[in-house]
C-alpha cells in the first residue's frame, strides 16, 4: 500500500496560455475603465462585471454546449479562474454558480432544469448561493434538519439555514434538506438536494454582519415554502452520495490559497527594489509557499481533466492552502517594519488596506467551505487510519 | 514527469535497494563498512552512469529517469554516493569529458569553495565537505581559470582529505586541491549556479524519497502501536498530525517534480529552483518533526529506522543552499522585477 498522495505534473496546452493573456487583456481594460480596483478589498459583487465574463465565454466553461458550456478543459478554466482572483475581479455574482452550483445541476438536476438554469448561469445572469450549515449543522452536515415534507406537486420546507453566504442577492440556492430520518445503517441517509428559487413566497433572509462589518452571510428561513417536483436535484434521500461528489470538485481551487495574496504583493511594492536581506527572505518564503501550492493545486485541475476524482488531494490542498493564506498577513505584518523611511502617500494606504482586509478575513479561511479539523479527518481516511 | 520516466530504470533500481539495502547495511555503513555489493550491483546495471550518453558509455537516459532513481534512493536511504556520480557524470559530460568508472563525486558544493586551475596546469583551492570523497576513485571539479568556468576531472587518490560527516553519519570531507594535476581539463559550459541548481534538484529528490518513507513508517507505526487499549491512529490528535505530514510530503514531492522540470529546460528557471528548495527544505523539517512525534520514544532510538531517514532530511536540506539562502535570492528575484510582475513570475512556468 502507498500511502503518497499523487499530484501528476501538468503542462498546460499552448490554448490554455493563449487563454491567460486573453484574460490579462480583458482584465486589464476593466480596471482601466474603473470597472473594479485591484487593491480594494470590497466590492467584489457585480452583476455588470459578471455578464461581460459570460458574454466572453468564460463561465460554465467545461459544460456542454447544449447547455450553454463552452466544452472547454478543466485548465483553461483554472486558468481563467486564477487570473481572475489574481485580480480581484468582483467575480462574486457567478462564481458560486460556476463553481459549484452548475456543476451539480448538470449531474443531477432534472433535464427540464438544465435547459432553463445552466444557459443563464453561463451567461453571468445568475447568481447562486449554498443552502448547507444550519444552527445545529456546521462541519456535521448530515445533521441537516430544515425539511422538506412531499406535497400534492411539490414539497413544502420549513426550517432555518444559517452562514448562507450572498443569500441576499442570489437568484437561487442549492439546499440540502430532510426528506426522510437517518437509518441505522446510514446516518446519512435521508438528506436530498433541491434548487430553490430565492423569490420563492414564504422565504426570508436576514443578514448576519460578519467582523469586517460586512454583510456576506445570511440566515435564511423557510415557513412552508413550496418547491415544485422539478427542482428536485437527484434522488430522493441519496444527497450523501452527491454531496461528496461536489465537494470533490473544487476543494483546491485559487480561491483556497489566493484570497490573502495582495497584502503581498503589496509589501513587495512597498519593500522596492533593493530589501534588506530579512525582508527579501520573508517575501522569498512566501513566495515559495504560494507558487508550490499553485502548483499542486493546478495538478488537481489536470486530474479532473483526466478524468479522476482526487477527493482527498484535492483536501490535502486546501488544508495546505487555507493555513497559507491564514498565516500569510501576519508573516507580511512581522516583516513590514523592515520597509525603510519611506513617505506616506499611496501606496503606503494600499498596502495597510491590503494588510487590513487580509487580516480581518483570516479567521474565517481555515472554516468556510469545511473546516481545518474536517479537512484533516477526511486526509486520515485516506491514509487509512479510519 | 513521471508519466514521461521510464519505469524499467526505476523498477530496476527499487530492486537493487529492496535486495542489498537493507537498515542493517546503512547502519553498518556509518561505520565505515563500504556497501560494496549494493555499489557493484548499481555500477553493473549502468545505473551509476544514467546521465552519460551513450557515445560516452553512459546509459544515455533522460534526466528524469536519473531523478526517479535518486527520489528511489532517497527512499532507502542508500548510503552510496550515487546522487553524486550521477552529477560527476552530467558535470563531465556537459565538458565533454569521458567519465571513468567506480564512484564519483563533485566539487564544490558549497558557495564558499573555490579552485583555480592556475598557469602550470594544476588545482589550488579547497573544498569543504564534499560527500563521499574518500570513497570516490574521481572527482568531478568545476574550477576557474582566471574568469573562466573549467572542468577538471581529478583523480581522488593522494588527495589531502580531511575526514569529516554528515548529520547522517555519511561522509562529507574536507579536500584540498593544491598541487594536484587532473587528469583531463576543458572549458565547462557550466557555471556555479548550473551546478548548484542541478545538486538542489538531486537533493530534493532525495528528499522527497525520504519524505515518502517516514510517512509510510509513521502510519504503519501509529495502526500499529496500541496505548489506552486502542492503535494510536484511532487519536484525532495523531490523525490530524499524520495528515499535516501527508500535506509536507505532498509538497515536497511538488518541488522535486518542479525542480526537475527546471533542470531539464534548455536554461534552467533558478527561480524555479528556489521557489522548490525553500519549499522542499521547510517540508523536510516539518515532516520529520512530525514523524518523530508519532514515533515517541522509539523513533529516537539508534536501533529503529526512523533516523536513516530523518537525519538524512536534516543533512540534505542544507546542501546546495538551504532554505534561507535560496528564499532571499528569490526574494530579490521578486523585488527586482516588482510588485505588478509577481503574479507573471509566479505563473511562467507554466
Amino acid at each position: 500500500m502507498s500511502f503518497s498522495f499523487r499530484f501528476d505534473p501538468v503542462e498546460l496546452p499552448p490554448e490554455a496560455k493563449e487563454l491567460r493573456e486573453e484574460v490579462r487583456g480583458f482584465l486589464r481594460e476593466e480596471i482601466e475603465a474603473g470597472t473594479f480596483s485591484p487593491y480594494g478589498g470590497k466590492g467584489s459583487f457585480s452583476r455588470e462585471f459578471s455578464r461581460k465574463v459570460g458574454a466572453k465565454g468564460w463561465i460554465g466553461m467545461t459544460w456542454p454546449e447544449k447547455y450553454g458550456g463552452h466544452d472547454r478543459s478543466h485548465l483553461e478554466r483554472y486558468v481563467v479562474t486564477e487570473e481572475m482572483l489574481a485580480a480581484r475581479a468582483p467575480t462574486r455574482a457567478h462564481s458560486t454558480a460556476d463553481r459549484q452550483s452548475g456543476p451539480v445541476i448538470l449531474r443531477y438536476g432534472q433535464e427540464e432544469i438544465k435547459q432553463k438554469i445552466l444557459p443563464q448561469i453561463a451567461r453571468g445572469e445568475l447568481c447562486f448561493c449554498i443552502g448547507l450549515s444550519e444552527p445545529n449543522s456546521g462541519s456535521d452536515v448530515f445533521a441537516a434538519s430544515t425539511r422538506a415534507t412531499k406535497t400534492d406537486g411539490g414539497w413544502l420546507v420549513n426550517g432555518r439555514k444559517i452562514w448562507t453566504s450572498n443569500a441576499h442577492q442570489a437568484d437561487y440556492m442549492i439546499a440540502l434538506l430532510r426528506t426522510s430520518p437517518p437509518t441505522k445503517e446510514n446516518r446519512r441517509h435521508g438528506l436530498t438536494q433541491f434548487l430553490v428559487d430565492m423569490k420563492t413566497p414564504r422565504i426570508t433572509t436576514r443578514p448576519i454582519i460578519n467582523l469586517t462589518g460586512s454583510h456576506d452571510f445570511n440566515e435564511v428561513v423557510f415557513d412552508d415554502a413550496f418547491l415544485p417536483d422539478s427542482h428536485l436535484i437527484g434522488e430522493v434521500d441519496m444527497a450523501w452520495k452527491q454531496a461528496t461528489d461536489e465537494l470533490a470538485y473544487e476543494r483546491s481551487g485559487p480561491d483556497r490559497w489566493i484570497e490573502t495574496f495582495p497584502a503581498l504583493v503589496e509589501l513587495v511594492r512597498l519593500a522596492g527594489e533593493d530589501p534588506s536581506e530579512r525582508l527579501a527572505e520573508g517575501i522569498g518564503r512566501e513566495v515559495a509557499h504560494l507558487a508550490t501550492l499553485r502548483r499542486m493545486s493546478l495538478s488537481v485541475a489536470g486530474m479532473l481533466q483526466a478524468g479522476k476524482t482526487p477527493a482527498v488531494e484535492a483536501a490535502v490542498v486546501k488544508d495546505l492552502g487555507t493555513n497559507f493564506e491564514q498565516a500569510l498577513p501576519d508573516k507580511v505584518r512581522l516583516l513590514a517594519p523592515q520597509i525603510g523611511d519611506s513617505q506616506p502617500d499611496s501606496n503606503d494606504d494600499r498596502f495597510e488596506e491590503a494588510l487590513r482586509y487580509a487580516t480581518l478575513i483570516a479567521p474565517k479561511l481555515t472554516i468556510q467551505g469545511g473546516t481545518r479539523e474536517v479537512l484533516r479527518g477526511i486526509i486520515a481516511r485516506g491514509l487509512g487510519l479510519r | 514527469m513521471n508519466d514521461k520516466t521510464d519505469h524499467i530504470i526505476v523498477d530496476t533500481a527499487t530492486r537493487i535497494f529492496q535486495d542489498l539495502c537493507e537498515p542493517n547495511t546503512v547502519n553498518e555503513a556509518e561505520q565505515g563498512v563500504w556497501p560494496k555489493a549494493l555499489w557493484n550491483a548499481l555500477e553493473e546495471s549502468g545505473l551509476t552512469l544514467t546521465w552519460v550518453p551513450e557515445e560516452l558509455g553512459g546509459a544515455g537516459a533522460a534526466l528524469a529517469d536519473g531523478f526517479a532513481v535518486l527520489r528511489a534512493a532517497g527512499r532507502f536511504a542508500a548510503p552510496v554516493p550515487l546522487a553524486e556520480t550521477l552529477m560527476a557524470g552530467w558535470l563531465l559530460t556537459r565538458a565533454g569529458i569521458s567519465v571513468p568508472g567506480g564512484p564519483l563525486t563533485v566539487a564544490p558544493v558549497h558557495a564558499d569553495g573555490r579552485i583555480m586551475l592556475t598557469a602550470d596546469g594544476t588545482l589550488s583551492g579547497r573544498a569543504r565537505r564534499v560527500p563521499f570523497a574518500r570513497n570516490a576513485g574521481h572527482i568531478a571539479v568545476l574550477a576557474r581559470r582566471g574568469t573562466e568556468a573549467v572542468v577538471a576531472l581529478v583523480a581522488a587518490t593522494g588527495l589531502p582529505i580531511s575526514q569529516s560527516m554528515s548529520l547522517a553519519g555519511e561522509p562529507r570531507d574536507d579536500v584540498s586541491f593544491d598541487g594536484a594535476s587532473p587528469e583531463a581539463v576543458r572549458p565547462g559550459a557550466v557555471d556555479q549556479d548550473l551546478l548548484v541548481c542541478l545538486g538542489a534538484a538531486v537533493r530534493l529528490q532525495q528528499m522527497a524519497g525520504a519524505l515518502e518513507k517516514i510517512l509510510e513508517q509513521s502510519v504503519q507505526y501509529a495502526l500499529d502501536r496500541s496505548q489506552f487499549g486502542r492503535p494510536i491512529a484511532k487519536f484525532q490528535a495523531v490523525q490530524h498530525n499524520l495528515a499535516m505530514l501527508a500535506g509536507e510530503v505532498a509538497a515536497a514531492s511538488a518541488t522535486a517534480d518542479a525542480a526537475a522540470e527546471a533542470c531539464a529546460r534548455p536554461e534552467i528557471a533558478i527561480g524555479e529552483i528556489a521557489i522548490a528548495k525553500v519549499r522542499g527544505g521547510e517540508a523536510a523539517g516539518n515532516g520529520a518533526a512530525i514523524a518523530h512525534q508519532v514515533h515517541g520514544a522509539m523513533g529516537f532510538t539508534y536501533e529503529h529506522s526512523l533516523h536513516h531517514a530523518t537525519r538524512r532530511l536534516w543533512s540534505w536540506r542544507e546542501e546546495f543552499g538551504n532554505e534561507a539562502v535560496w528564499a532571499a535570492r528569490l526574494g530579490r528575484m521578486v523585488a527586482e522585477r516588482g510588485a505588478d510582475e509577481l503574479w507573471p513570475f509566479i505563473t511562467a512556468g507554466s
